[in-house]
């Protein structure tokens, strides 16, 4: 079952569209990484466990370990590297550093597209149904009151898209 | 007029905008040409030999370069010593592809060096492998009659063995008014950074490496593949700006990294191995263990009496040691004590040092049994620790060098409020939930290593401060920055820290708490050489301003030398640089306590924790509500990144004591869950109300900034404070981590 037959797939990643020779069996994770260099997206665990490989699909966040390439062909990808405006960062990235939401780094990019794509569903309206619906995205260096604290200031400050 | 102190302010980290970009690159990121992928293969049994190992049909793959077994694994060092590390126990190091011997389960056995990461990982499925099994311990509780003594070794430095015993320990704990007597057990951990391991090397030309390694130490690192390839120090170049958690992990130089540099020199070739998250089980962990204490009080709650012994878990090559049974002693004066700890060699890997090793395991069996002794004595757990309160730690007979922690206590309590607790256990409620509060004392070695700085001026007045350094995550670059802008009388942005690079300035590993005290005073006193520099040459400026002024008569302030009696009257560093036409002006300094005042007194970081419980009387569900951690350890850099780590560390405390577990099948000697569905660690929603609080403590003996540190002493109190919150809840005393709720049941 050695899949040797290439595909033709074009991903649209941060607003530039990526045209690429893919084998079916590699991740949008691997792809992003390997492929494209865009290095923010992390492998935590590559099982769907851990979310530090959380990336938004036409405005969804989802786990891009578990997703193969060649699912995602002509869909919109942001990841970690296009959610800021230019230089200027998401409010959510500002929140971050000012309540020191992360130490080691490594879960954040994660978090931060995670917690983008939560406030958009508008589901979470306490901090108890933030937290919840932040569980995906582990923290291993427990920066979770800080990851939460951020979250809520830019979802109660409403500068959230 | 000086510039503002920088040490002491919330700043936020200065590789922020890099982490919340995706713009930081760590080891298993960096780009290079036609790289080559490493995967690793696994044993699959757990002692034994290899019969065959067969890579015939793997090896036809198309992609596929080459394999590596212990069959064609290339020559490396001959010598034992040569494969230690800064952190490598008493006894043999393990060393990967040696020969057909299987020590442990998951021991990796063949390396699969291909184009793609998808077809190493595929061609290692086609490896035919054959093992003869042969019978096998990893019980811990089931081998303890086999527990021994510990080898010493360089280890013994930093990790003492128990203190000899003091007064009549059986005696005085017969005839103690009370009596209080535990066991303890916590199973197998494992550290889990969030960040898998990962190795790039750069195959640079003959001999050449530059390689970016996931570690705690560059220049560990550097040192171990210089050893074992019997490379040049020169021509290993160790590069870790970003570490993606390591919480001990990255203390010993990791299989990943002696795979992807044997790799890159055998087909001289850029390599990358990266492990996955089942294989992060495979190379260290806290061991299990296990520990008996008895503890004795006279009628007014001294502790008179006082025996603590661990036996922890240990591989058969190595002698792995943490100080376990020390603690008791050094914060309660009892004169008569029998302290033990040993070790039952199993056929496991080494077991590694994990975030507040020994402290944490031994301070849980302490503090509870205090607890107990509390209850029986009929005295408030806070007041009996206030009762055995002692300046002096009695273990050495040696003054701390400060020691605030009574404010802890006070200022936890206070925060907390424990005064309005019921000490009767059961008695607090909140509709179905039975409601406890807890508190435990926590403490944690302050120590000092050596280390090397250079700091650099260059002409536009801006300084570049070195150190092999690493910053894993703790905020040590942002730290460094902050104590070098004050002793130059510079702004943040005049300095640039550069660090986790085996090319720059001696720093051991980032581990023990010991980062800030170490490399802190390094670059305070860099920075005081560079400022004498610029002293000695503003002295033989043509205008001889200063040439009458002692260094002690002025101060560095936003690029002038000031006059302290005239501020009128100063030189600026431009001035400097110009008479010096232009040249950088550079000093590296060595730091280190001094030998023979600092073994004077005794030094130490103490915490008070104070813990919410609720406990679902019918399902046995346990939630830490809230928690108030009150710190003393000197004076603190940088509040925000100081907090930080000690609320993480009090959310490895929660975990460690109510989720997670590395589970072991004896059967097979495998372990069951290594993965992060089934390793449970806390998740947001797991996380309630924390608190930290830094209690003003001032040490001028500790070292020049009176810093001590803080990456471990957040973990150290919280289990025993939980398990004693639970007791006041529920009645029932739980000493066996995790705690899960079918203990209540």
């Amino acid at each position: 079952m050695e899949p040797k037959e290439t595909h033709a797939i074009t991903l649209n990643v941060n607003d530039t569209n990526y045209q690429i020779q893919i084998l079916p069996w590699v991740s949008l994770l691997d792809v992003l990484r390997e492929e494209l260099h865009l290095t923010g997206t992390k492998k935590g665990c590559d099982h769907g466990q851990c979310g530090a490989c959380t990336v938004l699909v036409d405005g969804k966040r989802i786990l891009s370990c578990l997703t193969l390439a060649v699912m995602k062909d002509g869909s919109a990808i942001t990841t970690i590297e296009g959610v800021a405006d230019g230089e200027n960062l998401h409010p959510i990235q500002k929140a971050f550093i000012e309540h020191d939401a992360f130490q080691c780094g490594y879960c954040t990019p994660g978090q931060i597209c995670s917690a983008i794509g939560m406030l958009k569903e508008g589901k979470a309206q306490t901090r108890e149904e933030v937290q919840e619906l932040m569980s995906g995205n582990l923290c291993r260096c427990g920066a979770n009151r800080g990851i939460i604290n951020a979250i809520m200031e830019v979802k109660e400050g409403g500068c959230h898209e | 007029m000086t510039k503002l102190p920088q040490i002491g302010k919330p700043i936020s980290r200065l590789e922020g905008r890099l982490k919340v970009t995706g713009s930081a690159k760590y080891a298993g990121e960096y780009e290079a040409e036609d790289l080559l992928y490493g995967y690793v293969v696994n044993s699959t049994i757990t002692k034994g030999k290899i019969t065959v190992i067969d890579t015939t049909e793997a090896k036809t793959l198309e992609g596929v370069i080459e394999i590596f077994t212990h069959e064609n694994k290339p020559s490396t060092a001959w010598f034992d010593f040569q494969y230690a590390d800064m952190d490598a126990p008493p006894g043999t190091v393990f060393k990967p592809l040696k020969d057909n011997d299987i020590k442990y389960n998951g021991q990796p056995i063949a390396l699969v060096v291909a184009a793609t990461f998808e077809m190493a990982r595929y061609a290692a499925t086609k490896i035919k492998l054959a093992y003869t099994e042969e019978k096998f311990e990893t019980n811990l509780q089931s081998n303890l009659h086999k527990a021994r003594d510990t080898k010493k070794g360089l280890a013994s430095m930093l990790k003492p063995p128990p203190p000899k015993p003091t007064g009549d320990f059986e005696e005085a704990y017969q005839n103690s008014f009370v009596q209080s007597s535990g066991e303890f057990k916590h199973g197998t951990e494992h550290h889990n950074p969030m960040e898998m391991f990962a190795t790039t090397v750069i195959y640079e030309g003959k001999d050449q490496l530059k390689i970016y390694d996931k570690t705690q130490g560059t220049i560990n690192s550097q040192m171990y593949v210089a050893n074992v390839f019997g490379l040049k120090m020169k021509n290993v170049q160790v590069i870790a700006p970003f570490v993606g958690g390591a919480f001990g992990s990255g203390l010993r130089p990791q299989y990943q990294l002696f795979m992807a540099v044997m790799a890159s020199l055998k087909l001289k070739r850029n390599v990358r191995v990266t492990l996955d998250r089942a294989q992060m089980y495979t190379f260290g962990h806290r061991p299990p263990t296990v520990q008996f204490t008895k503890f004795g009080a006279e009628k007014n709650g001294k502790v008179n009496a006082i025996y603590h012994k661990a036996i922890g878990e240990t591989s058969q090559f190595e002698d792995y040691v943490e100080i376990v049974v020390n603690w008791a002693n050094m914060l309660y004066p009892a004169e008569n004590t029998l302290l033990e700890h040993q070790v039952v060699p199993l056929d496991v890997y080494s077991p590694l040092d994990m975030r507040a090793p020994g402290g944490s395991t031994g301070m849980h069996a302490i503090e509870i049994t205090m607890d107990d002794l509390a209850y029986k004595l009929n005295i408030d757990p806070l007041e009996l620790r206030l009762i055995n309160y002692s300046e002096k730690d009695k273990s050495s007979d040696k003054e701390y060098s400060s020691k605030e922690l009574r404010n802890c206590y006070l200022e936890g309590a206070k925060k907390f409020g424990w005064s309005n607790r019921n000490p009767e256990p059961r008695s607090m409620k909140r509709g179905n939930k039975l409601v406890g509060y807890g508190m435990a004392t926590g403490i944690w070695d302050a120590n000092r290593l050596l280390a090397r700085v250079q700091a650099i001026m260059t002409s536009d007045g801006k300084v570049a401060i070195k150190s092999a350094v690493t910053d894993i995550g703790t905020g040590t670059q942002t730290i460094m920055t902050q104590i070098a802008a004050d002793e130059l009388g510079l702004r943040l942005e005049d300095i640039t820290f550069l660090y986790a690079d085996s090319k720059m300035p001696f720093a051991p590993i980032q581990g023990g708490s010991f980062t800030t005290a170490t490399v802190g005073p390094a670059v305070k006193a860099a920075c005081k050489a560079l400022n004498e520099k610029l002293f000695r040459k503003a002295k033989h400026l043509k205008n001889a301003v200063l040439s009458e002024m002692k260094f002690e008569d002025v101060i560095f302030s936003e690029g002038f030398i000031i006059v302290k009696n005239n501020p009128e009257t100063k030189i600026s560093i431009a001035e400097i640089f110009a008479a010096n036409g232009g040249k950088e002006i550079k000093t590296t300094n060595t730091s280190m306590p001094n030998p023979l005042r600092y073994g004077k007194k005794a030094r130490a970081v103490h915490s008070a924790v104070f813990v919410e419980v609720e406990v679902d009387e019918e399902l046995g569900i346990i939630e830490v509500k809230r928690a108030v951690t009150a710190v003393a350890a000197g004076k603190i850099i940088n509040p925000k990144t100081a907090e930080s780590q000690i609320l993480g560390g009090m959310i490895w405390g929660i975990s460690k004591t109510l989720h997670e577990e590395t589970i072991t099948d004896h059967n097979f000697g495998k372990y069951m869950n290594p993965n992060l569905a089934e390793y449970h660690i806390p998740v947001h929603a797991d996380i309630q109300d924390l608190n930290v609080i830094f209690v003003e403590e001032n040490d001028t003996f500790v070292n020049d900034l009176g810093v001590k540190g803080v990456g471990e002493i957040g973990v150290v109190g919280m289990p025993p404070a939980i398990a004693n919150a639970i007791f006041h809840a529920t009645g029932k005393r739980i000493n066996d981590l995790p705690i899960h709720f079918d203990k209540l049941l």
